[in-house]
């Protein structure tokens, strides 16, 4: 038996047989869990499921295990994932603390910094928040405003931040404050930690135009965070920024690109077609308002090119290749075509698009119209278009500033 | 087939690009123009991309080929756009030369598909009527019955690489009227035939191009490529094939284009500053540069298709041709506006790539045709 057999035989034992006998019931695979200190449970068994997994280290597989993480390679990270998928569980824990913190502490983090926070992110006993955007610091994130000031080993805090995701349900927030206001705006920001459990920390939940989101708004007021809890010193935070947006982007284009491209194999049928016809009726076989045929062809075959190209990248970067151009286009490409989709199914609903709530719409009309004014924002959050654009013209096509 | 070159594969098209690249094609398509030259192309450079073994890849080594597939003919016709390469590859080996290998006689093989593959005849096929559009049920010519075989009439149009072909794979209706699948049949007719001629048609690309009149041509039964009245298939099939092997050379056309003008924004200068640093010029590249990203994974992928034989390869061949069509025209506007006043001349190169999209477009069914097509296939 190969090494790669032997970790997927121990494995698959473990989740199979000592999981079950451990816990009980396993969580299905389409909740969330979030841990943190007053933890929201979407299942029952969620943070036992959550807990169980972290003995093993496998809330963060790919961390080392000096830090509580799993210590597997990439892999067996693999393989661990693919196992979760055959056996239909969720992942057992998500969050900023893993997906965002974790790897810039791994990469910045002093000794004691890791320490500190990496196993209670791994166990799910913090939840964390991030804290970047202002509401004059969008694009422009590094003219940031919200202060810090050192005293000793004290650092004070105010102002304000926005866009600050699940704010109002997190425990810590790590961010950029502006530590000097001279000289380069770059120069300056420092990026810390700080526990929002505290008398100078107000959050304010923001509703959208889609009645909902997960966004808030978070005051500072003579807020309070230790000196030990500054990532990569003084002065240093745009470097930390910089590398987290880059982080963050890998990851939105997972969401829409290579990812979702890998999971989300062709699968029999369209739905759009479908929803055309539901609405537009049949003709000859075919979807009887001509243009708009066209226009479920366009979105159809756009989708299919776009997950051939993040199909493509997964199998460059398996054939040996490092990634691609190509990776940069799917923040960009992936929303707008998810926006166009949602356009276009206003489209085939026509008037039924219309509803909020009430009678004469069904359950699918009015989400769908939250969803489609939700979408709007996907091209705006995690870097606009046009930000994403200009990386492109810059990095990949090399044109001048 | 994973959508990723194997070192074979990468090997193959660096070589055809240090081939295009070292013949000054750009310069040698505009001398072949202005010089009316007589065929339009060079039977010398033919024999050359046979050496390279080009025209051999889509045949079986029992059809003297090399047995490779279109994953890798795209990445030769690739390199062949990027140059704007007259040489009529695509229609003698691809269109003509792949319907004689399916299609044709042991006898056949031997007299036209051979010396094709050795690159000293050129073949084409007249498959297009002049009111016809993409409609493959509609073809040229009638096939009346007679002793011994058939008799051929009609009048084929922009028959590509027709003009000083050695031989023309017809497309006749043997029985039944337009919109038939049924009652078509295709045969190999030697350009010398008594009752044949071509006359030459100059195109906004210079590509080499014939109207093709046969005048109740006699054929003997030996000339018939399959059975007579299942020519459809056969066509729809080197049809989609040869499709697959444009939308190579159309992504080469629009990489090259877009190549191009990208050196034109970082090297021209106005206001003081290089016109690449102007956010309204910038922005649009970018998104010329995802067209080309998502244009590539379309040609790889139905590439791919064809040579696995897939279920699907149809769909995938009209999403490639749908996608390279409005791709490849959007790029070459773009290039032309971005160029500027320079672009506008017929002394600057862009245009010509302008021209090559605009007729790869209307070649083998444009981007409104595949997606009708697209979607007919499955089932909407």
């Amino acid at each position: 038996m190969s090494d790669v057999e032997r970790f997927r035989a121990e494995l698959v034992e473990f989740l199979e047989r000592e999981l079950p006998a451990r816990i009980g019931a396993l969580p299905s695979p389409t909740v969330d869990y979030w841990g943190g200190r007053k933890p929201e449970l979407p299942h029952p068994q969620s943070k036992r499921y959550c807990e169980a997994m972290a003995d093993r280290g496998l809330t963060a597989p790919t961390w080392p295990k000096e830090y509580g993480g799993g210590g597997l390679d990439k892999e067996q990270g693999r393989i661990f994932l693919a196992e979760l998928r055959r056996l239909g569980l969720p992942l057992p824990l998500v969050g900023f603390g893993l997906s965002m913190l974790g790897p810039m502490l791994l990469q910045f983090g002093t000794e004691d910094q890791r320490r500190e926070h990496l196993p209670r992110i791994v166990r799910g006993e913090i939840r964390w928040a991030q804290g970047y955007s202002e509401p004059n610091a969008g694009s422009d994130l590094a003219s940031l405003q919200a202060s810090a000031r050192i005293v000793g080993d004290d650092i004070t805090i105010n102002g304000q931040k926005i866009w600050t995701s699940y704010a109002d349900k997190a425990d810590w927030m790590f961010g950029i404050f502006r530590t000097d206001a001279g000289g380069k705006k770059q120069e300056g920001i420092t990026f810390l930690m700080l526990d929002m459990a505290q008398p100078g920390v107000e959050v304010r939940p923001i509703k959208l135009i889609s009645g909902a989101s997960p966004f808030c708004e978070t005051f500072f007021t003579d807020a309070h965070a230790h000196t030990k809890d500054i990532i990569h010193g003084v002065g240093n935070g745009w470097t930390v920024a910089k590398a987290l947006l880059g982080h963050e982007r890998t990851m939105i284009g997972d969401v829409f690109g290579a990812g979702a491209g890998a999971r989300n194999k062709p699968v029999a049928g369209n739905p759009l077609a479908d929803l055309a016809r539901d609405y537009l009726g049949e003709r000859d076989g075919r979807i009887a308002d001509p243009v708009l045929r066209d226009r479920v062809v366009q979105i159809t075959m756009d989708e299919r090119c776009f997950a051939l190209t993040t199909q493509r990248s997964v199998d460059a970067m398996k054939a040996g290749h490092k990634p691609g151009p190509e990776s940069s286009i799917f923040k960009i490409y992936g929303t707008e075509l998810n926006q166009r989709r949602h356009e276009l199914m206003l489209a085939l609903r026509g008037p039924q698009c219309l509803g909020w709530e009430g009678a004469g719409f069904d359950e699918r009309e009015l989400q769908q119209t939250r969803d489609w004014l939700r979408s709007r924002g996907n091209s705006i959050e995690g870097g606009t278009s046009e930000v994403q654009l200009n990386i492109i013209a810059k990095h990949v096509l090399g044109l001048p500033d | 087939m994973p959508l990723a070159l194997t070192e074979d594969q990468a090997l193959l098209a660096r070589t055809a690009n240090e081939f295009v690249a070292a013949s000054a094609p750009i310069a040698r398509l505009r001398k072949l123009r202005d010089t009316r030259d007589e065929r339009g192309y060079a039977l010398d450079r033919l024999a050359r991309m046979a050496e390279l073994g080009w025209t051999a890849i889509p045949f079986s080594e029992q059809d003297g080929g090399l047995g490779m597939g279109f994953a890798e003919l795209v990445l030769v016709t690739e390199a062949m756009g990027r140059g704007l390469v007259p040489e009529p590859l695509i229609p003698s080996i691809a269109l003509a030369g792949r319907a004689i290998a399916l299609g044709g006689s042991a006898q056949l093989k031997a007299q036209w598909l051979a010396p094709a593959i050795a690159g000293a005849k050129v073949l084409a096929l007249a498959h297009t009527p002049r009111r016809g559009r993409f409609d493959l049920t509609r073809v040229p010519f009638r096939a009346a019955p007679a002793p011994g075989g058939f008799r051929l009439t009609g009048q084929a149009t922009q028959v590509w690489g027709g003009h000083l072909a050695d031989a023309y794979v017809v497309a006749a209706r043997a029985s039944g009227q337009d919109g038939d699948r049924a009652g078509i049949a295709l045969f190999a007719v030697p350009a010398a035939t008594p009752g044949v001629t071509s006359e030459r048609q100059v195109r906004v690309d210079s590509l080499n191009a014939a109207q093709v009149t046969l005048d109740d041509v006699a054929v003997d039964g030996g000339a018939a490529l399959g059975a007579i009245g299942d020519g459809h298939a056969l066509l729809d099939r080197v049809v989609d094939e040869a499709t697959v092997a444009l939308t190579g050379e159309m992504l080469g056309g629009m990489a090259e284009a877009l190549d191009r003008t990208l050196t034109y924004l970082r090297e021209r200068r106005q206001f003081g500053v290089a016109i690449g640093s102007f956010q309204a010029l910038k922005h649009r590249a970018a998104r010329l540069y995802i067209e080309l990203e998502l244009s590539r994974s379309a040609v790889m992928a139905a590439a791919r298709a064809l040579d696995d034989r897939s279920a699907d390869a149809a769909q995938l061949v009209s999403l490639a041709k749908a996608r390279l069509s409005d791709a490849y025209c959007l790029i070459v506007n773009e290039a032309v506006q971005m160029h500027g006043g320079i672009g506008m001349t017929d002394e600057h190169d862009i245009g010509l790539f302008m021209k090559r999209a605009r007729a790869s477009e209307m070649t083998f069914g444009d981007a409104a045709h595949h997606r009708d097509r697209f979607a007919t296939l499955a089932g909407y």
